[in-house]
């Protein structure tokens, strides 16, 4: 079991429902976010392109923040989901430091703070509410070891990207572009 | 600008601490870790759900507010079975518990207080009673004086529709909305006068199952009604075929197979030239003109020299490019939308320029088809039972009489009556506002501060401290959506069906619902005939129980289906069908227009273009805020607390501006912004234009999130034209220079 996330480029249109719903669901505090949304723009007028993520932690294979947290509360759970034992964190910022991609911050009450895929609602079989709240179902969520989910289907039949591969994290937040 | 008998109170003139803040934060309580312990319940089913439907915007999404077992409201998610949102919101939608949980909120009655020598006004609290008495005691002067008709109501929204129902008992039928003459009303008129049929809302376009989608200025996606998005990107995963017409690269453009960035103003010479390549290159489908339309010999006639080639010199679209897109418009057809839009008062040809759009439809088989437009249909709700209106002397419809087709009130004429110079034959005296921020949806500032200094009383109410109660005399504060009964919804669609709004949680402070102080200002004017009842549930489950379910079964359900009855979603090939114009055929030729003295088919008129150094203003939507209405609420302006100028990096180099640098705007007529605004450098904007998104630059301190955050569009919109045929608004013909020196404005 290998939980990942394709976000389709060509339907998103930006709106930012994923982050409202994250920060609803997880009480994110007043001024952070788990998840955001990125434009970016290409060529000159009226020749131009723009693409429109919505970004989080990418729940990586190999993942630096886990390494690098001196209590173990950053830790790879069931299905490759990184998570924070907040009760473990002592908000050194370690992994704020070791994460490429700028997915974590502190939490006012202390400890460090990251998407969670909402493993509580993905154990009681439901999807991360970002998945499904958008209202262009532009973003597939599911298990990648098994060959006939959705989101297997989505990857192998279209073009693909990550963001920053040079990292070396093997990030697990799939692009369809 | 500030004027002396009504002078803008600053809420903020209120001590901070008169208010007694009864604060309650949202709160999932325990502890983070709790979610990963198995004996945890899944959150989603801890919570008591009340149904609702959302007011964020007009849209109307049936949703469930969750509760926790403290009584916070901890989040709203669309409901499954709903047909406006299948289970899905909109960021405003979602992030509607801001609008529950801002601290700004108006929380007791407001009583303008005169400044003794000289002193500012004040507002000073007050009780229900007493700013209930208050507005009551003004009605019965008003209607003593003047007779009710000079009382006017300037409504949005569900809350509008209570105090329609007070204002109709009470005698005046002088009411009007923004949302007809300063948004879509000329899309109503113009496919009103060729399909003999409003577009209304939910617009019926069939996206889902479309193969071409034609948007003029229409930036779905950036305007989040909700399901029009759900069924783009349903299109999109089908390969739909989109042509954005537009001066920006709006995401939806970005999205597009044909992109034509259009020179601004000039759309109607696109559309003619389409006409005619889709006519001269016989394009269309002969039996159904024949059967279905009338005035194609006429039209053809009219188009015959609007050539692509002729069109390229007005529009700077290449000729082989209208050409192309027309094929495919054809190609698809009847599968094809020519998209009416929805915010359409543009340059005062705006019916006209909607007759274009429904024309293309009309040439192209589009209305009542599968992937056209779909044949909709709503349920009527019963009336609970009251005596007749009495019938006033004049309304809205004397009000706008200048104006043939106007067939909503314009708020505009209501507001030039209310000004003593302006030469009406009838004459307003005092408003009712309930729900719009009026200094953000009324253009030309200047005379709406004429109109609201000459009125001798000013009733509105809100939930929020917007600009507009700033000039109140009596604030009364309403409280959110997610806590109060309102009408059931009932909206046209694909499937008939009714939601429920109840209310999830208590009124916070000392806000109550619109359908109470209606109540309560009809039993003060005699009227408690009207208002038979004690809680507005009454109403509700009695209309329910004849539509056959009950307000036990509707909180169960939050959202009722029902069979059609007007017959099917489409129109059958080669089906007898009498379209409800005057001809009973889709009128290419518009014989109502002709009737009435107007062109019968629309033309091409040049307007004003930019002098050197000025650019024209372009507004439109950010999808997460709802106009002025959202940019305070704590989930929403965490997303994006301001607007921002786009400039084309040409314009940029040549006035030398930086990112994020800050400027003020200055009008053709010499007006400059209140605020200064902060310069975006992108290549998504032509470089005759700037663009911003509607709604910032808020004047009310009390609004702590946005005050003074971006500048407002409509502070520069002091041109306006206006639509000879309905009366609406055109906005899109003010150019607007840059003030780069901030001290020369701010000394
Ligand atoms: S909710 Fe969906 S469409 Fe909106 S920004 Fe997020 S991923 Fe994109
Ligand atoms: S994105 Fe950052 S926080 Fe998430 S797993 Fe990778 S390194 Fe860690
Ligand atoms: S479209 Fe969004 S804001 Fe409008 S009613 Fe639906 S959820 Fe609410």
């Amino acid at each position: 079991m290998r939980y990942a996330m394709a976000i389709d480029t060509k339907k998103c249109v930006g709106c930012s429902d994923c982050v409202v719903a994250c920060q609803t669901e997880n009480n994110v505090p007043e001024g952070f976010c788990r998840d955001w949304v990125t434009e970016s723009v290409s060529g000159t007028y009226p020749q131009v392109e723009i693409e429109l993520r919505s970004e989080r932690c990418n729940h990586c294979e190999d993942a630096p923040c886990v390494r690098c947290c001196p209590t173990g509360a950053s830790q790879i759970v069931d299905g490759g989901i990184v998570i924070v034992e907040h009760d473990e964190c002592i908000g050194c910022g370690a992994c704020i430091e070791s994460c490429p991609y700028d997915a974590r911050y502190v939490h006012p009450e202390g400890y460090v703070d990251k998407c969670t895929f909402c493993l509580h609602r993905v154990t009681e079989g439901l999807q991360p509410a970002c998945v499904s709240v958008c209202p262009t179902k532009c973003m597939y969520f599911g298990d990648i070891d098994d060959p006939n989910s959705e989101i297997s289907n989505m990857l192998k039949t279209r073009k693909q990207k990550t963001l920053a591969p040079e990292a070396g994290t093997n990030p697990h937040i799939f692009y369809l572009v | 600008m500030r004027t002396n008998r009504r002078q803008f109170i600053k809420i903020s003139a209120l001590g901070a601490g008169g208010l007694a803040a009864v604060t309650s934060t949202t709160s999932l309580g325990g502890s983070f870790l709790g979610i990963f312990d198995s004996a945890d319940p899944g959150r989603d089913i801890d919570f008591k759900r009340t149904a609702t439907y959302c007011e964020v915007c007009f849209w109307k999404c049936a949703a469930w507010t969750n509760v926790d077992k403290e009584g916070n409201i901890v989040k709203i998610i669309g409901n499954d079975d709903d047909p406006h949102c299948n289970g899905r919101l909109c960021p405003r939608g979602t992030g509607g518990v801001g609008m529950y949980n801002d601290s700004d909120r108006l929380k007791t009655p407001l009583i303008r207080v005169k400044g003794e020598n000289g002193a500012e006004d004040t507002f000073r609290e007050a009780s229900w009673k007493e700013a209930l008495d208050l507005i009551a005691s003004k009605m019965k002067g008003i209607k003593e004086k003047y007779g009710a008709e000079s009382f006017a109501l300037l409504k949005h929204g569900s809350s509008g529709a209570h105090f329609e129902h007070l204002f109709k008992a009470y005698g005046s039928d002088t009411i009007g909305e923004p949302a007809y003459a300063q948004c879509r009303g000329p899309r109503e008129q113009g496919f009103g006068a060729t399909f003999g049929s409003w577009v209304g809302s939910p617009e019926p376009t069939d996206i889902r199952d479309t193969k071409c989608l034609v948007l003029i200025g229409s930036h779905i996606g950036e305007n989040m009604h909700n399901t029009q998005v759900q069924e783009l990107a349903e299109a999109i995963d089908k390969n739909v075929t989109i042509i954005t017409v537009d001066p920006r690269l709006s995401t939806v453009a970005s999205k597009s197979q044909h992109w034509l960035p259009i020179k601004p103003a000039t759309d109607i010479a696109l559309m003619l030239a389409w006409m005619h390549v889709i006519i001269y290159d016989e394009l269309y489908d002969d039996k159904y003109i024949k059967k279905y339309t009338y005035g194609f010999d006429e039209l053809k006639q009219h188009v015959k020299n609007y050539t692509p080639e002729w069109a390229y010199g007005i529009t700077t679209i290449e000729p082989t490019v209208i050409r192309e897109t027309a094929r495919k418009m054809a190609d698809a057809a009847p599968a094809v939308i020519i998209h009416p839009g929805r915010h359409v008062v543009w340059y005062g040809d705006d019916t006209q320029r909607e007759r274009a759009m429904a024309i293309l439809n009309g040439l192209l088989g589009s209305w009542g088809k599968r992937g056209g437009f779909y044949l909709k249909e709503k349920v009527k709700i019963p009336k609970y039972p009251q005596p007749a209106y009495p019938h006033p002397k004049w309304g809205w419809e004397e009000v706008s009489e200048d104006f043939p087709l106007a067939q909503m009130g314009l708020t505009n004429e209501i507001i030039r009556s209310s000004i003593p110079e302006e030469n009406t034959k009838h004459k307003v005296k005092a408003w009712f506002v309930s729900g719009t921020n009026l200094p953000k949806s009324i253009p030309d500032t200047k005379n709406l501060e004429k109109a609201l200094d000459s009125i001798e009383f000013l009733a509105v109410c809100d939930t929020m401290p917007m600009d507009v109660t700033g000039y109140a005399d009596v604030v009364l504060p309403e409280c959110t959506y997610l806590e109060r009964y309102d009408k059931l919804r009932s909206a046209t669609n694909r499937e008939p069906s009714i939601a429920l709004r109840a209310p999830a949680v208590k009124p916070k402070y000392n806000s109550k619902p619109s359908w109470w102080m209606a109540k309560k200002l009809g039993e003060r004017l005699g009227l408690e005939a009207y208002f038979d009842y004690n809680d507005y549930s009454e109403v509700i489950d009695w209309q329910l129980r004849k539509l056959g379910s009950s307000l036990k079964e509707m909180k169960r359900l939050g959202v009722k289906k029902f069979d059609r009855t007007s017959g099917p979603l489409y129109i059958a090939d080669g089906e007898d069908y009498e379209f409800a114009t005057n001809t009973g055929k889709v009128e290419l030729y518009s014989t109502e227009l002709a009737d009435l003295g107007f062109d019968p088919m629309p033309k091409y008129t040049a307007h004003p273009e930019p002098e050197q150094g000025f650019y024209r203003l372009i507004y439109g939507r950010a999808p997460m805020h709802t106009f002025s209405r959202t940019s305070n609420n704590p989930n929403l302006s965490e997303l994006r607390d301001e607007n921002k100028l786009w400039v084309n990096p040409k314009v940029a180099k040549l006035w030398s501006l930086k990112n994020d640098q800050k400027i003020y705007l200055k009008n053709q007529d010499g007006v400059v912004t209140t605020f200064p605004i902060k310069v975006r450098i992108t290549e998504r904007i032509r470089w005759d234009s700037i663009y911003m998104v509607h709604g910032f630059g808020n004047a009310n301190k009390k609004l702590s999130r946005s005050y003074g955050k971006g500048a407002s569009d409509t502070e520069m919109i002091t041109n306006v034209m206006i639509d000879p045929i309905m009366g609406g608004t055109g906005m899109r013909g003010n150019f607007v220079t840059f003030i780069i020196d901030l001290k020369s404005v701010e000394s």
